[in-house]
């Protein structure tokens, strides 16, 4: 127990980038997630089977694998950025293609008169999509996405193979450091609940806030 | 009938264990115990001991590198681990086994242990000991016991062919270095070079090599006998060493702690591979074919496991070049690293 008290404020530090990690990864996953769900529901063609292309490959591949790939096989071909700046980057790829998934289930739920309506009343597809379709969608796929933030959470553990500085890297120094791994593997458990949890509660709330009242 | 049928049955069978009894019951004649690879008498052992366990089991586990060239290195296409830390586990499990070199060699089984598991997979009992360039210091003797050093290696630096910048630890101040974590290579350059970055840091040392030649960082810091390694995996196209060592490594053989009577056996077969010339024989199929040519073999050091090692005098930077001064000189092995 004391090893864990006196590792506090590395538990802390590890926590607050695993935390950057995941809200800068999440941002960058649900904007594209959105653009990879307008391109599959598009009348575009091309569009569909790029959209489609982006969704099973990185769907399919082990993010460890793109992790790895981008961190030491792309500077190969001149792409080179910072451990922290690779991670978010592949998480936010990764994740992406889940949550271009998630909200392409929730425009499916929108019911077909919503779309219908949105063209009578002389909207293009863009707008009909932006104004009409996606708030009701998204609305739809609040509890989807909250578990997908929750996995980027846990996910953004393997950053620590490209020695970024989060939770799981802090976990594995402490380790190497006092030969104590049940403790600091234990404290590392409760410091990721301590970040899943609320985060589940938050969801939680908005789900609650923007339900759509059937 | 029936009774003459078994009585002739009976006459041949005891006929039979005659003849065998009567075969050549001499073992084959021990080629002289001098000869490095001559085939040997498997000892007996206390029963209970380790030892004793391991020769009953009839194969030894050792933990091993498997991709620190020279010294535990997987080769890709037979599949076997090749270096110098290899050899001694074969020399060790001679001693156990007996017979041949070769015929011990198949008794052993190597596990993979990285850095950081070394302690962990030697508490856990996985494996029976671990050769596998393991640095001797005083942090880690209070969770593991050494038998050894058998060889002694210095920290050194590597960077990229055309950098001049760096010739030695204190340049690594204010550069990007980088290491393995739970090495005591890390633990010096904090030590020595406190304004030094860190905070790139893998697991193995061929990733930082990669780092070092994607820009990443600037600098490699571990055991000179390591960067060797690295560097002539490249050809010696990409890196070089700065060659200003500013450790002594001593590498050890890592054993439960309290083992006593293995450690004491280790150190035993040590020192006979440095009488019998097994040693050099060993260290000249690995490292000395890339070059390094071969030290003084260092005084195994036989502290007792309920006081600290004797006083440690630091000798200052040991290159492997050196041959007779640096460990002629050494009193007692040095563990010279300070966590």
């Amino acid at each position: 127990m004391e090893v864990l008290l006196s590792h506090l404020d590395a538990f802390a530090g590890g926590m607050r980038t695993t935390a950057e990690l995941a809200l800068a990864s999440f941002a960058g996953a649900l904007v594209i997630g959105v653009l990879v769900a307008a391109c599959r529901v598009s009348p575009v063609a091309p569009l569909r089977a790029a959209g489609t292309t982006y969704v099973e490959t990185f769907r399919n591949i082990p993010p460890l694998v793109l992790l790895v790939l981008f961190f030491f096989g792309f500077p190969k071909i001149g792409i080179l950025y910072s451990p922290f700046t690779s991670a978010i980057i592949v998480m936010a790829v990764y994740t992406g293609s889940f949550v271009g998934e998630a909200v392409r289930s929730g425009i499916n739920t929108v019911a077909a008169g919503q779309a219908e309506a949105a063209r009578a009343i002389g909207l293009t597809f863009s707008q009909s999509f932006v104004l009409v379709i996606l708030p009701q969608a998204l609305r739809a796929v609040v509890p989807a996405i909250g578990s997908l933030f929750s996995a980027i959470l846990r996910n953004v553990s393997l950053a620590s193979v490209i020695s970024v500085q989060e939770l799981a890297w802090v976990s594995e120094r402490l380790i190497a450091d006092t030969g104590r791994p049940f403790q600091i593997l234990a404290g590392t458990a409760v410091a990721y609940l301590m970040m899943t949890l609320p985060s589940g509660y938050l969801f939680g709330v908005i789900e609650r806030k923007t339900a759509i009242k059937r | 009938m029936h009774k003459s049928r078994i009585s002739l049955l009976a006459l041949l069978v005891a006929l039979a264990m005659v003849a065998a009894a009567c075969g050549p019951s001499e073992p084959e004649p021990e080629e002289s115990p001098t000869e490095a690879t001559g085939a040997k008498e498997a000892p007996e052992f206390a029963a209970g001991s380790t030892m004793d366990t391991i020769q009953k089991r009839g194969n030894v586990i050792v933990g091993t590198k498997f991709d620190q060239p020279l010294f535990g290195q997987k080769n890709p296409i037979t599949n076997e681990i090749e270096g110098f830390d290899v050899e001694m586990a074969k020399i060790f499990a001679q001693g156990i086994f007996g017979g041949t070199l070769e015929e011990a060699a198949e008794k052993v089984e190597f596990v993979e242990t990285v850095s950081r598991v070394r302690e962990a997979n030697i508490t856990q009992g996985t494996v029976d000991f671990i050769v596998a360039t393991y640095t001797i210091n005083d942090a880690r003797k209070e969770v593991v016991d050494f038998a050894g050093p058998y060889y002694i290696a210095g920290q050194d630096i590597m960077v990229n062919k055309d950098d001049d910048s760096i010739s030695g630890v204190e340049d690594l101040n204010g550069k990007k270095v980088c290491s393995v974590q739970g090495s005591t290579s890390i633990a010096n350059v904090v030590e020595q070079a406190p304004q030094a970055d860190i905070s790139i840091s893998f697991d193995t040392y061929s990733k930082c090599a990669e780092a070092l030649k994607d820009g990443r960082v600037e600098a490699v810091t571990t055991d000179n006998i390591i960067l060797a390694g690295l560097i002539d995996e490249d050809g010696g196209e990409t890196f070089k060493l700065v060659n200003n060592p500013f450790t002594t490594e001593p590498y050890g053989v890592g054993v439960k702690k309290g083992d006593d009577a293995l450690r004491d056996f280790l150190n035993d077969k040590i020192e006979e591979s440095y009488e019998e010339g097994s040693w050099e024989a060993a260290y000249e199929r690995t490292v000395g074919a890339a070059g390094i040519p071969a030290p003084e073999p260092p005084p195994v050091d036989r502290y007792s496991s309920s006081g600290a090692s004797p006083a440690a005098t630091p000798t200052g930077a040991a290159s492997p070049g050196a041959t007779t001064t640096s460990a002629a000189t050494t009193t007692a092995p040095t563990t010279t690293t300070t966590n």
